[in-house]
């Protein structure tokens, strides 16, 4: 091998070869300084294009709430007309007044943060304690248990619904021939089916997993039972991602749509979207949608969660992101 | 050890032994033959050595020792999750499979007519439906139900993936406002979607921004605006549906590509570099296929969403699922679902099971394919 090296290599130190050497590197006749500024030229135009790309979709994406707030701001006319307007020429603030007197949005909201805080509640306690128990506690089948649970993540909510349909229904929370609803009956029907969450439990495990034993240890010298590490200890440090789930739970109880108008009987009882849906906001003489005030409700039913998101951004997006970390 | 053999010996082994969770390990006592350390009457030395078989290793640190062995209260901590895990997860699984073999189910007094195939045939649109009016076809599952789900799964899916994958590589590229970028995009997963679906179903009303912008406001029948909405086939219904859904599931798939993207390692990059590899190469061959794990989880993910889809069809066309009166013609296989819960309680269960069964096929058959190409 050293042969073939020294048959190829160059002696810079040979004095004899140095004279006759001359080193000259170019590409394609352009010096350095010019490929550098080329290289920046075309570093800058794709920049702006990357931008320009980026900012273009981003206003794709934000147009419809755009498009719902002008929409909400127009009148009747003004919505319908050949020629649309992309700013109100009228600003009618009125729109909002009429749904707040026709859409009864204080009884559905209402309705729906009971309904969210007594399902997160449910839910919160459900999954510390199985969170503990799965991170903690050793007791026979834990694993095969824990694998049991996950699979029911992979089965679809739709074939629930119509057993858990008939579940509620012979708790007699559901109107039968024999028996008329009441709201608390209306409630119990939404909130306890969603007091158990697996892929909350499985979050929540997790981050119970984090914390060091040490500190269990420690708890367990000073005579602490396992009850009272887990308030006092757990659940504090686990703090960030109980938010997250309480924030998510809330976010889907807002949103939620099918099972409410399932299982209750009168309009007062049902939640924001089904009061958004049902509300037809029909002119009386017309027969068609009076878009204004049918945006105008939409704004009311979006802003609280917009706000819940202004207040709460990074848990929302940490609980959210969480769900496609692999593992 | 020494310490656990010293207190053997001064006779406090069975104190601990006794105290059950304290965590420090335990010797069997007959085993260790009592003798004092040092030199013995009989000449000869005794040291302080384990005689603990080395099968078993000690199990001194860790949690295992300290964790509470009683298993009543681990079932204890379970009891209300395994409770409502039963009654609201398991139990209708089962009865739901159980459901759709049943005749003529009636869900308020729970009786049937004895056990059928026929839901499925019925359903499928393989033999008519009888009943005491006498024959009837099923059509609206096989002629709307399952076509517009397919429709909506493979057009959405890929569209909605494709393009947050192009938008989270730009944006990773990007340093100025990238978090706030990053926000804007989120946005439309913080919404009511029923509210959303109504701002689609006013941007392509008849009098709509869609017809005005690209100047449809006489491509309609009879010289009228385009009807996207109302009265219309389900093919042109497809184009505001299929938007809405891809404009809703962009923000969760844009969140995890960019978290998988932040999470790949520079190195890569400064070598394609190196290597003055073009942009389009150093996409195709470093960040997709590191990113192959991110793009399965949400293939899995949003092939099923799409397989769900209910609450956009209800949110745009409102909840009778249709654009020409009593055609059912947006119905998708969820929609039938419920829409069958009371009336025709089998025939929704043999739905759902057909859903559960697709499902399950597509999701193996995404793993199957996968398994080679993801790269972990």
């Amino acid at each position: 091998m050293s042969k073939t090296a020294t048959a190829t290599y160059i002696d810079f130190a040979d004095v004899r070869v140095n004279k006759n050497l001359v080193l000259s590197i170019t590409e394609s006749s352009k010096t350095v300084d010019q490929i550098k500024s080329a290289e920046k030229v075309s570093h800058i135009i794709f920049t702006i294009l990357t931008y320009a790309f980026i900012i273009a979709l981003a206003l794709i994406v934000i147009f419809p709430f755009y498009w719902m707030i002008i929409t909400s701001l127009k009148t009747y006319n003004e919505i319908t007309q050949e020629n649309q307007t992309f700013f109100p020429s009228v600003v009618m603030w009125s729109n909002y007044v009429y749904v707040f007197q026709h859409f009864n949005f204080f009884v559905y909201m209402k309705n729906t943060i009971i309904v969210a805080i007594f399902s997160t509640i449910g839910t919160l306690l459900t999954t510390i304690f199985a969170a503990f128990a799965f991170s903690r506690l050793q007791f026979k089948g834990r694993e095969a248990l824990f694998m049991v649970f996950l699979a029911t993540m992979m089965i679809p909510g739709e074939m629930m619904v119509i057993s858990n349909y008939i579940t509620v229904a012979s708790f007699g929370w559901i109107t039968s021939s024999t028996h008329t609803q009441t709201i608390t009956e209306a409630y119990a029907a939404m909130i306890v089916p969603f007091w158990v969450s697996v892929f909350h439990i499985y979050l929540l495990r997790q981050n119970f997993k984090q914390i060091p034993n040490e500190l269990y240890l420690a708890a367990k010298v000073d005579g602490k039972s396992d009850w009272s590490y887990l308030w006092k200890v757990m659940v504090p440090l686990a703090a960030p991602t109980l938010i997250s789930i309480s924030i998510l739970k809330f976010m889907g109880t807002w949103n939620s749509y099918v099972w409410p108008n399932l299982v209750t009987e009168l309009p007062q009882y049902r939640l924001i979207s089904n009061g958004l849906r049902e509300s037809s906001f029909q002119n009386a003489d017309l027969g068609t949608i009076e878009y204004g005030y049918q945006m105008a409700a939409s704004i009311l039913v979006t802003v609280p969660l917009f706000l819940l998101f202004v207040f709460f951004r990074k848990y929302i997006m940490k609980g959210v992101g969480r769900a496609g970390i692999k593992g | 050890m020494g310490i656990e053999l010293l207190s053997f010996l001064k006779g406090k082994k069975k104190k601990q032994a006794s105290n059950k969770g304290s965590g420090l390990m335990t010797l069997e006592p007959e085993k260790v033959p009592v003798y004092t350390p040092g030199l013995q009457a009989d000449g000869t030395v005794v040291r302080l050595v384990s005689n603990r078989k080395i099968k078993k290793p000690y199990r001194v640190s860790g949690i295992d020792d300290v964790a509470s062995k009683n298993n009543w209260k681990a079932w204890l901590y379970l009891a209300p999750v395994i409770i409502l895990v039963t009654i609201f997860l398991l139990y209708p699984l089962i009865n739901t499979i159980f459901i759709s073999f049943t005749k003529n189910y009636n869900y308020t007094t729970g009786k049937y007519d004895g056990f059928t195939l026929e839901n499925f045939g019925i359903i499928l649109h393989m033999i008519p439906y009888k009943s005491s009016a006498g024959e009837a076809w099923e059509t609206s599952f096989t002629s709307n139900a399952i076509p517009n789900t397919f429709i909506i799964t493979f057009v959405t899916v890929p569209v909605s993936i494709f393009l947050a994958l192009i938008i989270s590589v730009a944006l990773n590229s990007i340093k100025a406002f990238q978090r706030f970028l990053q926000t804007v995009f989120f946005l439309p997963y913080v919404t009511n979607s029923i509210a959303i679906g109504m701002v689609f179903s006013v941007l392509f009303d008849d009098a709509g921004l869609i017809n005005y912008i690209f100047g449809l406001q006489h491509a309609g029948p009879n010289g009228g605006p385009m009807q996207w909405i109302y009265n219309t086939p389900t093919a042109i219904a497809m184009i505001p549906l299929c938007l809405f859904i891809v404009w809703n599931s962009i923000p969760f798939k844009i969140l995890i590509l960019l978290s998988g993207l932040q999470g790949i390692d520079k190195q890569y990059y400064q070598a394609a570099q190196i290597d003055a590899a073009p942009k389009w190469k150093v996409f195709g061959r470093i960040t997709v296929p590191l990113l192959s794990p991110q793009i399965l989880y949400l293939m899995i993910t949003s092939f099923i969403g799409a397989f769900k889809e209910y609450n956009s069809i209800v949110s745009i066309f409102g909840k009778k699922g249709e654009t020409m009166a009593g055609q059912k013609n947006m119905y998708t296989i969820v929609f039938y679902v419920y829409d069958n819960i009371s009336a025709n309680t089998s025939f929704a269960a043999a739905a759902a099971v057909f859903l559960f069964i697709i499902i399950l096929v597509f999701t193996f058959i995404q793993f199957w394919a996968s398994s080679k190409r993801v790269h972990y």
